[in-house]
């Protein structure tokens, strides 16, 4: 078991580390140097040799990967163009935001998405199991920025339900919690689906194994054999699921904070691409890849540690 | 995924799977609006009602009438139009990127499970670490380095999408390159090259077709996301997601514009969702586990 952690967490070290060299040395494979597309095409060649300079990049190019590598490793992700100051600083200040709006949207897809799946497996094949069938395989296929659009457009500006943009007032909670709300919305209803889904997959599964069967014979009720024997055991994929979902929940909640106008990493991403401030969209990007790997590499773990078959795959 | 897949269809087997293809109501349903979006994108030139990029200032913002069954946007545009001409985007960029994917990943995938022990770990040590990008993340570092384009957003798909489709290929190579067939005929001297086109790719190539028709949604989706974020076709070309970008502007005046983008795109990601699915169940069901 030792084994297989070490073995995983170095698999996503190594994966991390290529996918930095990856990124950064793409700005090398493009075509034109990134100090005259930052500076545009107006800058003069003393200005673009001195920002090139700052950013390192007339050095050789393994230095300054091993620089930028090493850079990384004590946390620093280089500096904003424009207001000087550290990237990381300005990343980590918006991570919060995206955090809470990711937290809130599994949150509430779980709490919806497994009820509905136990439902559906213990009434299988009935009207209700299809039709749920249905709409889950419906909210999976909705992009969520179209279910963003239509929550803001009937929700916030024709019913005035909720607010329509930014993430409310600091330290003002309410405001805050009505502020998620509709992105929360957005971004966990295909979720639901999901876990629906996974759940009532995964219960059926259960259903069947011997344990049960036996739970049945001594005569336990119907609601403890459900709760106690099998949805304890159906839930665990469900878990480990959305640790690899965090990937696309981070990639949804870029188009969610365009929509409400929320401060957050996505948001941090799109206005420097519009500003052409290089070193913050590469920052960003890379702590989100990076948080990413961190949380497939934890539920691998998770589940190695609850299905013992699993440790072998890892050659 | 232990099985081989399905041997090459004769034409009774394709009768039959239309069949049941008719039989399931969902799957039909997903087959009626393909079929209507792909005619609409194929004849989108003869049947728009104005031109999509023409500005007529005059009408701009106009709420649905007769004249404009959509209604107008900022600019004067006809929405009907402009929806219509997105739908031939929108296919375009699907047909490009997944075919382009599906190639190489075909062929990276039977290189990894046929060639050498060390270039399959390679191979799969990359597949691995492109996936760990968030997409959208990965396109956003590519689109702020080159600018964005129709042709960078194929050219992210592609390259974001090799994995799935190279590590499918790979599973299946792996799992029939030690058939007793296959090793007879190596043994009589058939090139590597004659075995992989005679017989592993007539077995990898069904599964492969069926999670490139259940991609499809997620591509479409993406070029609208990206389109919508100012990211992807450059204006005027028309996009669902340029459209549904224009409506959030002037969210208060031409919600219209909201309704029009996003409906068309609802219909075609669920329509070939279901499709999809059908086609999975009737010839594939094992799949269904896999993946």
């Amino acid at each position: 078991m030792f084994l297989y952690i070490v073995k995983r967490v170095g698999l996503g070290a190594v994966i991390i580390v290529i996918a930095i060299v990856l990124l950064y040395g793409m700005i090398h494979l493009i075509p034109g140097d990134p100090a005259s597309i930052i500076l545009g095409p107006r800058a003069t060649p003393e200005l673009r040799a001195a920002l090139a300079a700052k950013m390192g990049l007339d050095k050789p190019f393994p230095v300054q990967i091993a620089t930028f590598l090493v850079d990384v490793a004590r946390g620093d992700l280089g500096t904003d163009v424009f207001s000087n100051r550290p990237v990381a600083e300005i990343v980590f200040s918006q991570l919060p935001h995206t955090l809470a709006l990711i937290i809130a949207a599994i949150t509430w897809a779980m709490a919806i998405g497994i009820p509905l799946g136990c439902y559906s497996a213990l009434h299988r094949n009935t009207m209700i199991d299809k039709i749920t069938g249905v709409i889950s395989v419906g909210c999976i296929t909705l992009p969520s920025f179209l279910v963003a659009l239509y929550a803001l457009l009937v929700f916030a500006v024709w019913l005035k339900w909720f607010p329509a943009i930014g993430a409310g007032r600091t330290g003002d909670l309410a405001s805050q919690a009505r502020h998620l709300v509709l992105p929360a919305f957005a971004i966990g209803l295909g979720w639901v689906g999901y876990i629906a889904r996974l759940v009532r997959a995964s219960m059926l599964e259960v259903l069947a194994e011997n344990h049960v069967r036996t739970a049945r014979a001594f005569g336990l009720p119907e609601r403890v054999v459900i709760f106690r024997y099998v949805l304890r055991l159906a839930i665990l994929p469900t878990v480990t699921v959305i640790g690899i979902g965090i990937g696309f929940l981070l990639s949804a909640a870029v188009f969610i904070e365009v929509v409400f106008a929320r401060p957050g990493i996505g948001k941090l991403i799109i206005d420097s691409i519009t500003t052409r401030n290089y070193p913050v969209v590469m920052g960003a990007v890379l702590a989100s890849t990076v948080l990413f790997v961190v949380s497939t590499t934890l539920s691998d773990i998770v589940n190695a540690i609850l299905d013992p078959r699993i440790r072998s795959s890892l050659r | 995924m232990t099985a081989a897949a399905i041997p090459p269809a004769p034409d009774g087997a394709i009768r039959g799977a239309l069949r049941r293809l008719a039989r399931d109501p969902l799957g039909s349903a997903g087959l009626a609006i393909v079929v209507v979006v792909v005619l609409s994108a194929l004849l989108a030139d003869l049947i728009v009602p104005y031109d999509p990029i023409a500005m007529n200032i005059r009408d701009r913002m106009q709420e649905p009438s007769l004249n404009h069954i959509l209604g107008t946007d900022q600019l004067g545009r006809d929405t009907l139009s402009r929806v219509i001409m997105g739908g031939r985007i929108a296919l375009e960029v699907a047909l490009f990127s997944i075919g382009g994917a599906l190639s190489v990943g075909l062929a990276l995938g039977m290189v990894a499970g046929f060639g050498p022990r060390w270039l399959d770990n390679a191979l799969i040590l990359l597949f691995d670490t492109v996936r760990s990008f968030p997409t959208v993340m990965f396109a956003l570092a590519i689109v702020a380095l080159v600018g964005p384009s129709l042709r960078t957003i194929i050219a992210v798909i592609i390259v974001t999408s090799i994995p799935i489709y190279g590590r499918v290929v790979r599973t299946q190579t792996l799992a029939i390159r030690n058939n007793e067939y296959i090793l007879a005929e190596r043994a009589m001297g058939a090139s590597m090259a004659r075995v992989l086109a005679v017989h592993i790719l007539p077995n990898v190539i069904g599964p492969l077709l069926i999670l490139a028709s259940m991609d499809i949604p997620g591509v479409i989706a993406f070029e609208a996301g990206l389109s919508f974020l100012g990211l992807g076709v450059k204006p005027p070309t028309p996009s669902w997601g340029t459209i549904l970008a224009d409506g959030l502007a002037l969210v208060r005046n031409t919600p219209w514009l909201i309704v029009a983008g996003g409906i068309p795109l609802i219909l075609t990601t669920l329509g070939f969702t279901f499709l999809g699915e059908s086609l999975r169940d009737i010839f594939d069901p094992k799949l269904r586990k896999d993946l």
